[in-house]
């Protein structure tokens, strides 16, 4: 399945999987603080539309 | 519509939370797209081997990690200049997605550069200024959370971002200031002679172009995040009272 990336290899699929990695951990990040922060709004709104 | 109109907090919210899930699939899509073609379906390059394949993600973030201050600049501006909140707290967001493809950046370079150059590191201008800009954006993300008044740390990050905008061209264009350093020109150019070769080119643009729309999209969703955690600090601050 993988390509032939002879001597390299390591080099390459590293590479790669830095990237994703730190990618993957941005977008993961940014949507558990985007969560937390609108779970925090809810939960203070929450009483003012019981009124 | 006009784009003043997006300094409303209430319709920034709107519009961003319309526009989104959609931004986020075509993200998604193209990047996935980009480098299934790129890391399977591209040959070697007679030069440098398999590791050409790595172009698909070093060209990408380093081109946000630039271009990232570049919109930190135009929204400090705007809020220097016209004091709306958004902007503000549209730079704030946009830092460490461009400190993040900074860091992407520099060690898919360093990786690449070991075999190729045969050294991780050398302190070549354009790759100094690229450290440097990383340590602006340090600094900047510092700065943002040192300070508790919200418009003074926008005023004082504002400042940050100018002076280090200087480092974000110098990154940039290094390579033509400088003659000298290992780093080669930029891979694509105005100038057709100058780019890369088809076959590396059109799924480099569809890398830089989905990474383009990853970072419109985790900026609006940060954004969103900081309006709501503003909203949240004033109605603390309500209560307390």
């Amino acid at each position: 399945m993988l390509p032939e990336l002879g001597k390299y290899a390591a080099t390459v699929l590293s590479a790669y999987g830095v990237t994703l990695a730190l990618v993957l951990g941005l977008v993961a990040a940014s949507i558990i603080r985007a969560r937390a922060a609108q779970r925090a709004l809810d939960k203070l709104e929450a009483p003012r539309t019981d009124v | 519509m006009s784009i003043w109109e997006l300094a409303n907090p209430r319709r920034f919210m709107a519009l961003s939370g319309r526009i989104l899930p959609g931004l986020s699939w075509a993200a998604g899509l193209s990047i996935g797209i980009a480098l299934v073609w790129g890391f399977f379906f591209t040959p070697d390059d007679y030069q440098q081997g398999s590791t050409v394949k790595i172009l698909f993600i070093h060209v990408p973030t380093a081109f946000i990690a630039i271009n990232a201050w570049l919109m930190m600049l135009v929204a400090s501006l705007i809020w220097l200049i016209r004091r709306h909140h958004v902007s503000a707290l549209a730079a704030r967001a946009a830092a460490p997605v461009g400190a993040v493809m900074t860091v992407a950046a520099l060690m898919t370079g360093a990786i690449w550069g070991q075999p190729m150059w045969g050294t991780w590191w050398e302190w070549d201008p354009r790759l100094t200024s690229f450290l440097i800009l990383f340590i602006f954006y340090l600094g900047y993300i510092a700065l943002w959370q040192a300070v508790e008044d919200p418009d003074k740390a926008a005023d004082l990050t504002s400042v940050l971002c100018l002076v280090g905008s200087v480092f974000a061209l110098l990154s940039r264009y290094a390579v033509l200031f400088w003659n000298q350093g290992l780093h080669q020109g930029a891979s694509l150019s105005i100038k057709q002679e100058d780019n890369v070769a088809d076959v590396f080119f059109y799924p480099l643009v569809l890398s830089i172009t989905g990474f383009v729309l990853l970072f419109v999209a985790l900026v609006l969703l940060r954004t969103r995040t900081e309006i709501r955690l503003r909203r949240v600090r004033a109605l603390m601050l309500r209560e307390a009272r």
